[in-house]
């Protein structure tokens, strides 16, 4: 889901969001305010947290990326690796260090003699839906057309009547609205706290570089291979055994196929 | 329809064009013949938006297109055929031709343009689901060239359509842009197969390390001396 949503902004605007993480930990903030000091609606917390994050999407690309996109690749990485720490700071200074959840605890199910949790189930079927609308508004709708093709061939974009700063900003306002909602269904999961970011973010670089970066397709099936590895050693063994699995299958996978599991010529 | 006057324009401190004049009425074909670093592909450029002039006027139907924004030229009627094509590869034909009918006054006749692009080349409602980098040098061409068109514009720009296609090809393409003036467009056309583009066009311009060299009916400048001497080599 992340990876989704990350890939979309790199893939279109050919710039890396370091800070991708902490917009999500940004979210998450969003829906413990908004529902749990706030007490507004769940839903309504979840639209306004996945609106709030997209704008912010929106915000990092116009004050920060668009002055940069003619710069080099490590500026841009500087860049918004810079909007990480100010964003770390800056939740830290606002919200402090203690760790926050919604105090919510949905019930776990029973299926077949397997426990499920209903906030797990939750969160696959959100994912879910989120990816297909993702899909058909990339295949469907002459704006995502119009996503697509920009990330082929930038330059050649007024030719077909499409200004290039609109598809830059829509992109990434749907980044940003990815990030929400994935911030709404980990705080149903995970706590809160200003840090929260680094125990995502990097899963979310790896499975974006295992899946190539920019290919979309790639992206959901390296990030269920991840979940797979990490769940299977997990179950065996323990679970931090599932992470080192899998950064090992990262590393080799990095030496076998560095494109990326469906790599395509370049 | 369209005329240029005094046109300047270049990369960074390299200029490319020198008070370049030029015009093309409604219903012509005019091609623009010259060697390699003549500046063709930048008057292409410049008329279409990508490159901004540094001096003179573009003028399209009355309208400046120096100070139109370039992705609003093509809702002016403009289609540019880009050289070396610049499909987009990895998606399907269709997808490059819905592309090329982005602006919104093309999307209510979608259908009706796709199926037209489709009579003039019917390969590509064989290939419609195909990826556009997969197929052949001159099935990209017909695509370029149908995606141009899917904007229902009134003045084609072709660049180069027969750069890089084996001579069989060549010769396809030429007769492409016949069937197409044939419907009633506007072409400006820039080549460097200067025998060929010749006997399709009504007029022709000479452009020489960014200056207009000759000008003049094309019978005339495919009978005339200078131009053999100049250009041809014979």
């Amino acid at each position: 889901m992340l990876s989704l949503g990350l890939n979309l902004v790199f893939g279109v605007i050919d710039v890396v969001w370091i800070c991708y993480a902490e917009l999500i930990m940004l979210g998450m903030y969003g829906m413990y305010f908004l529902y749990t000091v706030y007490h507004q609606p769940i839903w309504l917390a979840a639209a306004g947290c996945i609106l709030g994050v997209g704008i912010l999407g929106v915000m990092l690309h116009v004050l920060v990326i668009a002055p940069l996109l003619g710069a080099a690749p490590i500026n841009q990485l500087l860049a918004t690796g810079g909007v990480l720490f100010f964003l770390q700071s800056a939740a830290t200074v606002l919200f402090g260090i203690e760790f926050k959840n919604l105090g919510l605890r949905l019930p776990v199910l029973t299926v077949a003699g397997m426990f499920v949790s209903y906030s797990r189930l939750l969160a696959f079927a959100a994912a879910l839906i989120g990816m297909v609308l993702v899909y058909l508004l990339l295949t469907r709708t002459y704006t995502g057309t119009a996503i697509r093709a920009i990330a082929q061939d930038r330059r050649i974009m007024p030719l077909m009547g499409v200004n290039s700063r609109r598809i830059y900003l829509i992109t990434s306002g749907l980044g940003g609205a990815l990030a929400g909602l994935a911030a709404c269904l980990l705080v149903l999961q995970y706590d809160v706290h200003p840090f929260v970011g680094l125990s995502f973010g990097p899963i979310t670089f790896l499975i974006c570089v295992l899946g190539s970066l920019g290919n979309f397709a790639g992206g959901f099936v390296a990030a269920f291979v991840f979940a797979e590895i990490i769940s299977v050693g997990g179950l065996y063994l323990d679970l931090e055994w599932g992470y080192v699995f899998a950064f090992a299958f990262f590393i080799v996978m990095m030496f076998v196929r560095p494109e990326g599991l469906m790599a395509r010529r370049s | 329809m369209l005329e240029l006057k005094s046109v300047r324009a270049g990369y960074g401190s390299f200029q490319a064009l020198y008070d370049v004049s030029l015009e093309v009425r409604e219903g012509e074909a005019v091609g623009v013949i010259g060697p390699n670093g003549a500046g063709k592909t930048t008057l292409m450029r410049v008329v279409s938006g990508l490159i901004r002039p540094t001096s003179g006027s573009i003028v399209m139907d009355g309208i400046d297109l120096a100070a139109t924004p370039p992705h609003r030229i093509v809702e002016l009627g403009v289609a540019h055929v880009p050289e070396s094509r610049r499909l987009f590869a990895r998606m399907t034909v269709e997808d490059n031709l819905k592309m090329g009918g982005f602006v919104p006054a093309a999307r209510p006749k979608f259908r009706r343009q796709l199926d037209a692009v489709y009579e003039l080349f019917p390969r590509l409602r064989e290939r419609r689901r195909q990826l556009a980098g997969s197929m052949s040098g001159g099935e990209q061409q017909m695509c370029a060239i149908g995606r141009a068109l899917m904007s229902e514009p009134k003045l084609l720009l072709l660049d180069e359509p027969s750069a890089g296609l084996a001579p069989v090809l060549v010769e396809q393409v030429f007769e492409l842009v016949r069937r197409i003036r044939a419907g009633g467009l506007t072409v400006l056309i820039v080549e460097q197969n200067v025998q060929q583009v010749l006997r399709v066009v009504d007029r022709a311009y000479l452009l020489k390390t960014g200056r207009i060299h000759a000008a003049g009916k094309a019978a005339e400048l495919l009978a005339s001396d200078s131009i053999r001497q100049a250009y041809l080599g014979v």
